[in-house]
């Protein structure tokens, strides 16, 4: 029973103590369902993903496609689109963050209650995309915010963005509640506010946290 | 059965009072061995949209359009009572015409004393 206990589980769903995910298999076949605080919790709130209700452009289209009966965010229990941060897990950066909109952007990031969650959906969320080069895009929302879950796009399908939320769920399964890889949002040293940038002269002042987001450095050649 | 037939509300009841209790207790639970709560200067702010929120919550409002309101009530208790007055139009008793009649003459003297005071006029 202890001889597969050390090896790394391949599934989302860690076995929890000593019994292996075979062990656990074959007793669930018999009807007996063996579980941890920290699976219990997992599952609940993985199931449970309440979104930000706030769409910036083309993108908050499709998640709102996604939302609606065709594409049915509903079966992975994420479709209580929040009105409030308060109330919400999941911030859905769905489209072109301008520099305008940036401040606002983390403000609403800092009210979300722990644990909570980023998905920067489309190009311009995740690098400013084909506004990259503009004078007043943001060129990538994880300059401020810590992104879980990164979706390409221009802008993603339904599909893409739901693939992107079941791929959120599988990460918070495997989050740990206790032990030297535990969860962020349960670290007590960790930010729970990031610091919102201003607005500077010609750009947002700081233009990126640098706790979050490196400039990437290119060797020049001699 | 000689049960009392209400005693299906006493367990209603302690299903409605143990159901939240117990969700807040394992709340209460989870924040104090686990997870606990970090509040912050920017997540405790007022929310408004993820503006800064700006000015005092208390501004003085402008009590005009109460006239307005009232006005309304004179035409709406009118229509209210006018309907079935037309629909029991031919049985009524000369008592209770006299009755309709007076009751609409009051709503009318109102109007025309709103009238008369100019408040009909749009400012």
């Amino acid at each position: 029973m202890s001889g597969s206990a050390s090896t790394p589980s391949p599934t989302p769903f860690p076995a929890a103590g000593n019994i292996s995910d075979e062990d656990r298999e074959n007793l669930r076949r018999n009807g007996i369902l063996l579980t941890s605080l920290e699976e219990l919790y997992n599952w609940g709130r993985s199931n449970s993903i309440w979104p930000l209700q706030f769409g910036l452009a083309c993108c908050a289209i499709e998640m709102i496609a996604a939302a609606t009966a065709r594409f049915d965010i509903a079966r992975f229990g994420a479709e209580i689109f929040r009105p409030s941060p308060r109330q919400a897990d999941l911030m859905i950066v769905s489209g072109t963050v301008t520099k305008k909109m940036a401040p606002l952007v983390v403000r609403l990031w800092n009210q979300m209650p722990e644990p909570k969650y980023c998905i920067a959906m489309g190009a311009c969320a995740i690098s400013g995309g084909p506004f990259k080069q503009g004078y007043n895009v943001l060129k990538g929302i994880d300059r401020f915010i810590p992104v879980d879950i990164y979706i390409p796009g221009c802008p993603p399908r339904p599909e893409a963005l739901l693939h992107g939320l079941t791929q959120l769920q599988a990460k918070i399964r495997g989050e740990r509640i206790a032990g030297p890889d535990m969860a962020r949002h349960l670290r007590p040293e960790n930010p729970g506010e990031f610091p919102i940038p201003d607005y500077g002269a010609r750009d947002l002042e700081p233009p990126s946290n640098p706790a979050l987001f490196q400039p990437p450095s290119l060797p020049r050649k001699a | 059965m000689s049960e009392n037939p209400h005693a299906f509300l006493a367990l209603f009841l302690g299903v409605a009072l143990a159901f939240p209790l117990i969700l807040l207790t394992v709340a209460w639970l989870w924040v104090r061995f686990f997870q606990r709560a970090r509040p912050g200067k920017i997540k405790n702010a007022t929310y408004e949209c993820g503006l800064e929120a700006s000015g005092d919550s208390w501004i003085q409002f402008k009590a005009h359009y109460y006239l307005y309101a009232i006005l309304f009530l004179i035409f709406d208790v009118e229509v209210l009572f006018l309907l079935p007055f037309a629909v029991a139009f031919t049985g009524l008793s000369s008592g209770a015409l006299i009755a309709m009649l007076v009751f609409i003459l009051l709503l009318v003297e109102g109007l025309v004393w709103a009238w008369h005071r100019g408040h009909l006029e749009w400012k």
